[in-house]
C-alpha cells in the first residue's frame, strides 16, 4: 500500500474532516472544563491532539460499519456520527444518554451506527471487532470493522491473536493502533518493545506508520486499508503516531505525586496541532475561504453549546432503570 | 498507634515485608507512579529490579506470577482495579489454583495478587465489581478482604508471608479514611474472623466497605434498644465459620451484608453454612442485603440504589427480629 498515490480528498470531504475534529477538540475542552466544576459523576478520559486519528479513519466509514473504541472513546464516537448531545447526557449520567446514563463516559456506545462501543477494559474492544468483521465478511456485504487501541493496548496477548485470525480468514478488519507516547502513565518506551505496526509482519498482514497529526495522511492510509479490506484483501494494521496533550485522566493531578513528562513535550507536540495543520491545508489547497472556516466554526460552536446545555436539565435514569436491561 | 489511611497502611505492609524478606518482588502497571498511593516510593527504596512496572498484559502479569514463585521468589503482583483480575483470569484459576494440587503438592506458590474493588464512585460496570465470589469457588485461592487500615496492613502482610496465592482485594472506597493502625510488627492471621462490635440480639456478617456501613446502622439500631453483634469474616476463603456459627448460636438471627450481587455471593455461602450447621438455633430465617442481579450503573442515584446502604441494613435487622419463631416484634419495643 503507497500512501502517497492516493489522490487529496475532495473538498467536501476535507471540509467535513476539518468540522469533525473541530467538534472533538471542542466538546472534549468544554468537558476539561466541566470537570473542574466537580459536576461529572466519574472519570474522563479526553482525546484531544488526536483528533485527525478517528477522523481519518471514520471518514471512510458509513453507519453499516463497525467500530470498536477505548476509554478514550469520544472522539471515535463522534467521528462515526454518534451524537454530541447524547454523549453528554450520558456522561452526566442522565436517562436521555445514549446508553441510558448505566454506562458513562467508558461505555458510550450507539449501535445503530455502528458504534460497538468505547471500553474500560483496555484491549477489551479488540476481539469485539474481530467478531463483527466476521460478522461483516459473512453478510457479504462490504461492510467493514475497525478496533480503535491504543500503544498501551497494543500490549494485550489478543491483539497477536486477533492478527492472526483475521490473517487467516482474511477478515474486513482495521486494527489502528493511536500511539500516544503513554500507557497510562508510562512513556510508551519504557512498556513497549519494538515498532507496533511491525507486529502484523509475521502474519503477512500490512503494518503501516503513519503520522497521526495529518488528517490526510491518515485519511489516504486508512482508505486503501479500508478499500482492500472491502475487497476481501484481508486485514491491516495501522499506527498512527499522535500525542495526547490532557491528561491520562482529567482527575490524575489529584492522586499523583508529581509529572511524568516534561511540559516542553506537551509544548512540542501542541506545535503540531492537527486541527491547526489541517487548516492550513485547506486555505493553502483553496478548499476553503475564510468566511467558510467562520461558519464552520459557528456551527460547531452551536453544537456544543446545546449538547452541554440541554442534557443538564434532564432527569436521572427512574430507580426501576438500575434492575432492567440484565437480559432481553 | 498511629492513625493513618488504609492506603498508607499498605504501603508500610508492603515497605516491611520488602525490607524483611529480599525475595519479595512487586510488580503491576504503573506501580512505580502508583495510582493509589499503595506502592508509592517502593521502586526508589528497593530498586527497578524488584519493583517493575508492567506493560498492560494482566494475561501474562498473572501467569509471570505463578513462575516467578514456584522458581522461588515471594510475588506481589499488583492488578489495579479488580475488574482487571478477569482479564488475568486463566492464570489465577487454571495455574496459581491448582498447580500445588496438580503437581502432588511439589511446589509453593506464595503470590499476592492485589487489586482495589468495588463501587460507589461512578466508575462504570468495568471498575466496580467486587469478584470474591468467583475467587472463592476456585478453592486454591485464599481471598482477604480488609475493612480497616489497621487490619489491612496485617492481613498484607499476613498474605505476603503465606506460602499459597493469596488475592488480596482492597474496597476502593476504604482506602482513604482513617484508622488507629499498632505499631510494629503486626500480623493478622488469615482465616480468622473479627467481631467489630458485640451484641446479642442480631448477628450480622458485613464485608469489607459493608462494615462500615453496618457498624453505623448497628449505632443507628442501638438507640432503639438492638444490640447487633458486627462480624467482619476478613478472609473470605477459608472463612472463620467457627466465630460466625457461635455468635448465631448465641442471637439466633442472622443478616450478611454483601456488595456482591446476590446469586452466589459470599452471603450466599455464610448463609448456606449456617443453615446447615446451625439450623437449630435459628430463630427467623436468615437474610442477605447484597446488590441485586446486575451490573453495577454509572449514573449516581443507580449506583446509591442498587448498592446497600446503611437504611437497608437496619431494615433487614428489623425485618428478622419481627420475623420468626420468638415474638420479635415485641422484643424490639421492649
Ligand atoms: C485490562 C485493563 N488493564 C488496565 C486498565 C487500566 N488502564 C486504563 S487506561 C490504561 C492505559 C491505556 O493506554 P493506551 O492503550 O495506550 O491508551 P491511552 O490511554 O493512551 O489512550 C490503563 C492501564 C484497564 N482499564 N483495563
Amino acid at each position: 500500500m503507497n500512501a502517497m498515490s492516493s489522490p487529496d480528498p475532495d473538498p467536501a470531504v476535507a471540509l467535513e474532516m476539518f468540522q469533525r475534529m473541530l467538534l472533538i477538540r471542542r466538546m472534549e475542552e468544554r468537558l476539561g472544563e466541566v470537570v473542574t466544576t466537580g459536576e461529572l459523576p466519574g472519570p474522563v478520559h479526553l482525546c484531544i491532539g488526536q483528533e485527525a486519528v478517528s477522523v481519518g479513519v471514520c471518514a471512510h466509514l458509513d453507519d453499516a460499519d463497525w467500530i470498536a473504541s477505548t476509554h478514550r472513546g469520544h472522539g471515535h464516537f463522534l467521528a462515526k456520527g454518534g451524537d454530541p448531545e447524547k454523549m453528554i447526557a450520558e456522561i452526566f449520567g442522565r436517562e436521555t444518554g445514549i446508553c441510558g446514563g448505566k454506562g458513562g463516559s467508558m461505555h458510550v456506545a450507539d449501535f445503530s451506527r455502528g458504534i460497538l462501543g468505547a471500553n474500560g477494559i483496555v484491549g477489551g474492544g479488540i476481539g469485539i471487532a474481530v467478531g463483527a468483521a466476521l460478522a461483516a465478511q459473512l453478510d457479504g456485504q462490504g461492510r467493514v470493522a475497525v478496533a480503535f487501541f491504543g500503544d498501551g493496548g497494543a500490549n494485550q496477548g489478543v491483539i497477536m491473536e486477533a492478527i492472526n485470525l483475521a490473517a487467516i480468514w482474511k477478515l474486513p478488519l482495521l486494527l489502528v493502533c493511536e500511539n500516544n507516547g503513554f500507557s497510562e502513565f508510562s512513556p510508551t518506551s519504557t512498556v513497549t518493545a519494538g515498532e507496533i505496526a511491525k507486529r502484523a509482519e509475521p502474519f503477512g498482514v500490512p503494518g503501516i506508520v503513519v503520522d497521526g497529526n495529518d488528517v490526510l495522511a491518515v485519511w489516504r492510509v486508512a482508505g486503501e486499508a479500508v478499500r482492500r479490506a472491502r475487497s476481501g484483501a484481508g486485514p491491516a494494521v495501522i499506527e498512527a503516531r499522535t500525542y495526547r496533550w490532557r491528561g491520562h485522566v482529567e482527575t490524575e493531578k489529584s492522586f499523583l505525586s508529581g509529572p511524568y513528562r516534561e511540559d516542553d513535550e506537551i509544548r512540542q507536540w501542541q506545535a503540531r496541532d492537527p486541527l491547526a495543520a489541517m487548516e492550513r491545508w485547506l486555505v493553502s489547497a483553496g478548499a476553503m475561504d475564510p468566511s467558510a472556516l467562520d461558519r464552520i466554526r459557528a456551527t460547531v460552536a452551536a453544537t456544543v453549546d446545546s449538547a452541554y446545555t440541554r442534557p443538564l436539565s434532564d432527569a436521572y435514569p427512574a430507580g426501576e432503570s438500575a434492575f432492567q436491561h440484565m437480559f432481553a | 498507634m498511629k492513625k493513618m489511611r488504609m492506603i498508607q497502611a499498605i504501603n508500610e505492609a508492603l515497605t516491611e515485608e520488602m525490607a524483611r524478606d529480599s525475595r519479595v518482588i512487586l510488580f503491576g502497571e504503573d506501580v512505580k507512579i502508583s495510582l493509589f498511593g499503595d506502592t508509592r516510593g517502593l521502586a526508589d527504596r528497593f530498586g527497578e529490579n524488584r519493583v517493575r512496572n508492567t506493560p498492560i498484559s494482566e494475561t501474562v502479569m498473572t501467569g509471570a506470577a505463578v513462575g516467578a514463585a514456584a522458581a522461588g521468589y515471594r510475588v506481589v503482583c499488583h492488578m489495579m482495579f479488580a475488574n482487571f483480575l478477569y482479564t488475568g483470569f486463566d492464570a489465577i484459576a487454571n495455574q496459581a489454583a491448582k498447580l500445588r494440587y496438580m503437581t502432588g503438592g511439589q511446589i509453593r506458590l506464595p503470590i499476592v495478587y492485589m487489586a482495589v474493588m468495588g463501587a460507589g464512585r461512578s466508575a462504570g460496570a468495568q471498575h466496580s465489581d467486587v469478584p470474591y465470589p468467583a475467587l472463592m469457588n476456585l478453592g486454591g485461592i485464599k481471598v482477604v478482604v480488609p475493612s480497616t487500615p489497621a487490619d489491612a496492613k496485617g492481613l498484607l502482610k499476613a498474605s505476603i508471608r503465606d506460602d499459597n496465592p493469596v488475592v488480596f482485594l482492597q474496597p476502593a472506597r476504604r482506602g482513604g479514611e482513617q484508622g488507629d493502625v499498632p505499631d510494629g510488627d503486626i500480623i493478622v492471621p488469615l482465616g480468622v474472623a473479627d467481631i467489630k462490635r458485640a451484641g446479642g440480639d442480631v448477628t450480622v456478617v458485613a464485608i469489607g466497605a459493608m462494615v462500615r456501613t453496618t457498624l453505623r446502622a448497628a449505632d443507628q439500631l442501638a438507640k432503639e434498644g438492638v444490640e447487633v453483634e458486627v462480624i467482619d469474616p476478613r478472609t473470605l476463603f477459608p472463612m472463620d465459620t467457627a466465630t460466625i456459627l457461635a455468635s448465631v448460636r448465641k442471637t439466633g438471627r442472622l443478616v450478611v451484608v454483601d456488595e456482591a450481587r446476590t446469586t452466589c455471593s459470599a452471603a450466599s455461602e455464610i448463609a448456606a453454612t449456617v443453615a446447615e450447621q446451625a439450623f437449630d438455633c435459628l430463630e427467623a430465617p436468615i437474610l442477605r442485603v447484597t446488590v441485586r442481579d446486575v451490573a453495577m450503573p454509572y449514573s449516581p442515584p443507580l449506583e446509591k440504589l442498587v448498592i446497600p446502604d446503611e437504611q437497608s441494613v437496619v431494615d433487614a435487622v428489623r425485618k428478622t427480629l419481627s420475623t420468626g419463631r420468638r415474638s420479635g416484634t415485641q422484643r424490639v419495643t421492649q
